[in-house]
């Protein structure tokens, strides 16, 4: 199924659970509906989204995460997105539907600090577990300081 | 040996933590693995990552589209044509760029040599880990042949920096393609020799064989891909179902893991079905040289790299597996975000699903079975 035929096919079961804004193929959905419209995506017989390919979470004022699905039964594809206000980032988890959700979902707590409601483990993994603040947020300084060693700004003593 | 609850009634032991790596020669790279122990038995497996973390997301948002090739390279070091070209299809994708034929050919060529290459160090470094010596002088001899070709293509033998938006750095050097022609007939004698020395070695399937199955459930819960995907029986090899560049214009077969020596999925099975690809990768070698086309490679080659706004999500299949590049473009020269789903992320993801109530030497096994690089998984 293309994008259209899967959106309406969504809209027969879930109407107002989402969103598809201005021409761009993606669903919107809000995080209280995440997990509904997920496990339906999942276990609907004629979408079957079986595989989780990949979460991205980014910046774009507002945080959000960006899931890519992708069923091997019937070769289609679709994103799914979740947008959150960026002082209280809080996104339910979908662990329980896919497993392969575990690491994206402590990758992107640790770089966006977007905390996973319901994470069976939600620890840092690629920083170190002292870091502070989430470097891959758009507003984050780079510290001076790290454990007592200084952070190179620049690079004329490298030479 | 797996052990069972019988065994496990008589033996009186304590649970111990025992942590592996992060400088250990069988974690492919700096991995630690933090191993809950009952005797020799594994519980429960915590892997900890990010030893080497270069932020390689973070650099890409203040580097250009093309600064960022040079950075990819240095993700997979093992197959890092594979990484360019991966990229470099996704920012194609969003710029909507329509190659030249002979730049096709050349990158199918150039990939395919490259994963013979990056196989044939899996293939080796795992029979080091299981003990065998022997065969790793041998895969690296070969190897090595390789990379003297990618050597005379562009100067490099490890970071290529090869594959560029819309074309390469430069086109085939003079007898590039005999020299190929070659090195294919000299690998083709050399494959029985590996079945030899390893396929069928009583100690190396007694090492192997049924140990570290994964079953099609987890494969696909995890988000496993690539030959370990395909190990586990299930059909899908990017190449052949959603052909990129021109892989829709050659004829192979996809190798999938048949428990021929255990059950299906096991660490044998991942192993074998690299075996079978590299036999697979000569012949789309054979047909590509056979029927490529002259012609400037780099026709295509756009002047200035500024994408519209839009995102693009493109899958590319690595050596280990599915490569995802997601980009998230607000029209400058820059991406706004850059994301890469590195495939063995997730096939790391599932060790500690398979590894539960094996004993520690065999979770070295299964571990040289996933083919891991550190380089990738951290960023």
């Amino acid at each position: 199924m293309n994008f259209s035929e899967i959106a309406d096919h969504l809209n027969q079961k879930l109407a107002d659970k989402f969103v598809i804004k201005d021409g761009l193929d993606v669903l919107f959905v809000q995080p209280e509906n995440l997990l509904e419209v997920m496990s339906f995506l999942n276990s609907d017989k004629s979408t079957s989204f079986d595989t989780l390919l990949c979460i991205t979470a980014y910046d774009d004022k507002i945080l959000g995460s960006a899931y890519n699905l992708f069923s091997l039964e019937e070769k289609h594809y679709i994103e799914v997105r979740v947008e959150v206000d960026r002082d209280n980032p809080i996104i339910p988890t979908v662990e329980s539907i896919w497993k392969a959700a575990n690491w994206h979902e402590r990758e992107a707590y640790d770089l966006f600090g977007i905390k996973y409601e319901g994470h069976s483990d939600l620890r840092r993994i690629l920083l170190p577990n002292d870091w502070e603040g989430y470097p891959l947020r758009k507003d984050f300084v780079t510290p001076e300081f790290y454990n007592g060693m200084p952070v190179p700004k620049d690079k004329t003593d490298w030479e | 040996m797996r052990k069972t609850t019988e065994d496990k009634r008589f033996l009186k032991t304590e649970e111990m933590v025992l942590n592996m790596g992060p400088q250990h020669p069988s974690t492919h790279g700096v991995l630690r693995l933090k191993i809950w122990t009952d005797g020799e038995i594994v519980n429960h497996i915590e892997p900890h990552l990010g030893y080497l973390h270069r932020c390689f997301e973070k650099h890409c948002e203040s580097l250009t589209y093309e600064q960022i090739i040079p950075f990819t390279d240095r993700c997979d070091y093992l197959a890092s044509m594979h990484m360019n070209h991966g990229y470099v299809l996704a920012v194609e994708k969003l710029l909507d760029i329509e190659l030249p034929e002979r730049t096709e050919y050349v990158r199918v060529i150039i990939s395919e040599l490259q994963r013979i290459a990056s196989h044939l160090m899996a293939i080796g470094t795992f029979s080091l880990d299981v003990g065998g010596i022997t065969p790793f002088t041998w895969t690296f001899r070969d190897r090595e042949r390789i990379l003297d070709l990618f050597e005379t293509l562009c100067g490099a033998r490890l970071l290529y920096n090869y594959i560029w938006i819309g074309g390469l750095s430069h086109d085939l050097p003079k007898r590039f393609l005999e020299k190929t022609t070659e090195f294919l007939d000299y690998f083709e004698t050399q494959i029985p020799e590996y079945n030899q020395i390893l396929t069928g070695n009583k100690i190396f399937v007694e090492r192997t064989a049924d140990v570290g199955i994964i079953t099609k459930e987890v494969a696909l819960n995890y988000g496993v891909s690539g030959p370990n995907l395909r190990a586990s029986g299930i059909d899908w090899d990017l190449r052949k179902n959603e052909p990129y560049s021109i892989y829709d214009k050659f004829d192979f077969d996809v190798p999938l893991g048949k428990g021929t020596m255990g059950s299906i999925g096991d660490s044998w099975d991942r192993y074998y079905v690299r075996m079978l690809e590299m036999t697979e990768s000569i012949k789309i070698l054979r047909q590509a040289i056979g029927s490529i086309p002259s012609g400037d490679v780099n026709a295509a080659r756009p002047k200035k790299v500024r994408p519209k706004e839009g995102e693009v999500y493109s899958r590319y299949e690595t050596a280990r597996g599915d490569l995802g590049i997601y980009i998230l473009s607000k029209g400058k020269n820059m991406p706004h975000r850059l994301k890469m789903r590195s495939p063995c992320f997730c096939n790391l993801s599932v060790l500690n699903e398979i590894s539960a109530d094996w004993m520690i030497s065999d979770v070295i096994t299964i571990l040289g079975s996933l083919d891991i690089v550190l380089g990738e998984i951290d960023r």
